[in-house]
């Protein structure tokens, strides 16, 4: 347990030691500041227009799954460059028979690295919720519904992670690892469009299907058995394919 | 003392049915320096990944003061230093930061980490360097950063794997020192393919060859084998070859570049000085005279030449 948070402390370093974290941070807060302005004016406009009573929806309602419904979109293509390196580039650069020859285990590794993921991704999820939650002092904010949108960002950019880092560990080039990530993320986030019949086994599979819900306020066990489940799929993937390293050579 | 500290059976690794690695025995005591030996692409440092866990075997067992490598690999690797070809620094890191990363790694507690790095850096002679990223350091600085931190949790056994590649000569005789000390309380494996270096450092000596091990013992027994039984003479008015021959302990003579080698029989130690005195006798007119002495690459030549354990 102590070594995954030794090689999350590490990662984080790591992360924080390149501008990449940095201009993510600051252009996600950027770019959502931006819906967050615009949203609100939309929603004074929208609410204007709707005289009867059963017409007007509350204020989360309306403005935050935009918002974290962007931010969702943001994540897809940020979260690919920062897992491309985490495996990639330390075989490339030989450190990683610096973890492989230290007294951890291959689950350790890809935890500690995952852990490491998580909370450059909590941080993001944080800042998110904190700009929201900045419209308290205007009016009631239904805080439940923020904090399931707030989950499912994060759940969904956990998945992002744990996919992200699986395709780092089957190459030695980042940047192969992301264009990977971001297919295959973009692929899954969008499959349910392709179900014909809502019965459609596509509609189970795709990430958004399962993100929905929580930016309505739905807590669901099947959305977050889900999630839980394309995390450990993925983790232990990794784990196989390292382990295949040490085995194949 | 004589703790085995590490122990290889039978050790085999097959790339696609090709063994790259077969077969190779040995064992080794606390506090010796061992050292490996043979040439590019001979299986130095696939043995090497195999003893520190990074490869699996395809065959044969690994084991570290009696833990085995792949039942236990946690247990067995918190026991190894190990530095590999590339030393494994991560360049967006400090000096310092890379050490605590791996005296941490290796179950160092926290609050000992800060005298583990600088004990290490001192070691290594990093005292200076502590605040310089990876990155930015030379060549022969990052093989003393991979050096220590193989170290800093104090081993039981320090796997180097060409230690003294990329480094100026002052910084080899330093490093050389390092290992001879390391040899002291630790047992050191050390790779290359430089005979000095393994002359100069190593107690034991194995020869690798084409995966199999060709030689295997003490540094004296492969020094010793450098010592021929042939001495160079060069007359200005040579006799006949019979002449020499005639002489108590000479084996064998034979002509080469208007000198003559003259093999003796073993245990015959005075065979110089009758060839002196029948020289003078003789008015031979003796200039030259030297053991013909073949050099370590010799031996090394005719040991990887023929394929089979001497000793």
């Amino acid at each position: 347990m102590k070594m995954i948070f030794t090689i999350a402390g590490k990662e984080l370093r790591s992360l924080f030691a390149s501008p990449m974290a940095w201009v993510i941070l600051a252009l996600l807060q950027l770019l959502l500041s931006g819906f967050f302005m615009n949203a609100v004016g939309r929603y004074f406009e929208a609410m204007q227009g709707s005289m009867l009573p059963e017409q007007r929806i509350g204020f989360t309602a309306f403005v935050m799954p935009q918002i974290f419904g962007v931010a969702v979109l943001v994540l897809l293509t940020a979260v690919p460059l920062l897992t491309m390196r985490q495996i990639a580039e330390e075989r490339k650069n030989h450190t990683m028979v610096f973890l492989f020859s230290s007294p951890v285990s291959l689950f350790e590794i890809v935890f500690g690295k995952f852990v490491g993921l998580m909370a450059f991704i909590s941080l993001v999820t944080v800042m998110v919720l904190a700009m929201t939650l900045s419209m308290h002092v205007a009016t009631d904010l239904d805080t439940a519904h923020l904090l399931t949108n707030a989950l499912g960002l994060w759940l969904m950019a956990a998945s992002f992670a744990a996919l992200g880092l699986f395709m780092s560990s089957l190459t030695q080039q980042p940047i192969i690892a992301a264009i990977m990530s971001f297919i295959a993320l973009l692929g899954l986030v969008i499959i349910d469009n392709f179900a014909t019949d809502p019965e459609s086994p596509l509609n189970y599979l795709s990430l958004m299907r399962h993100f929905e819900p929580l930016a309505t306020g739905v807590l669901s066990t099947t959305d977050i058995a889900y999630f839980v489940l394309f995390i450990a799929t993925f983790l232990v993937l990794t784990v196989r394919r390292l382990d295949a390293d040490r085995l194949r050579g | 003392m004589n703790t085995v500290t590490v122990e290889a059976r039978d050790l085999t690794r097959a790339y696609g049915g090709r063994a790259v690695v077969s077969d190779v025995n040995f064992t080794l005591n606390k506090g010796e320096v061992l050292g490996f030996l043979g040439p590019n692409g001979a299986g130095k440092s696939t043995t090497m990944k195999m003893l520190t866990g990074n490869l699996a075997p395809t065959a044969g067992t690994v084991k570290i003061c009696g833990i085995d490598m792949i039942e236990n690999p946690k247990e067995a690797k918190a026991l190894i230093g190990y530095l590999p070809e590339t030393p494994p620094l991560y360049r967006e890191l400090t000096v310092d930061e890379m050490l605590a990363l791996a005296a941490r790694i290796h179950g160092i507690p926290r609050a000992k980490v800060k005298r583990a790095v600088e004990q290490a850096k001192e070691r290594t002679g990093l005292t200076e360097m502590g605040k310089r990223l990876c990155e930015n350091l030379s060549t022969g600085y990052q093989q003393r950063v991979g050096i220590a931190q193989a170290i800093i949790h104090h081993p039981m056994v320090v796997v180097l794997d060409e230690p003294t590649r990329g480094l100026d000569p002052i910084q080899i005789r330093d490093i050389r020192a390092l290992i001879k000390e390391l040899g002291g309380e630790h047992s050191v494996i050390l790779s290359t393919h430089i005979l000095p270096e393994v002359e100069m450092v190593c107690d034991r000596v194995q020869i690798i060859h084409q995966g199999q091990l060709v030689f295997s013992g003490e540094i004296e027994t492969l020094k010793r084998s450098r010592e021929s039984n042939r001495l160079c003479i060069g007359l200005r008015r040579p006799p006949a070859a019979e002449a020499v021959l005639a002489l108590p302990g000479v084996a064998a003579v034979e002509e080469a570049e208007g000198m003559l080698l003259v093999r003796f029989a073993d245990g015959s130690a005075n065979v110089a000085e009758a060839i002196v005195q029948a020289s003078v006798a003789g008015d031979w007119g003796l200039y030259h005279i030297a053991p013909d002495a073949t050099s370590l690459e010799d031996v090394f030549l005719h040991l990887t030449q023929q394929e089979e354990v001497v000793a």
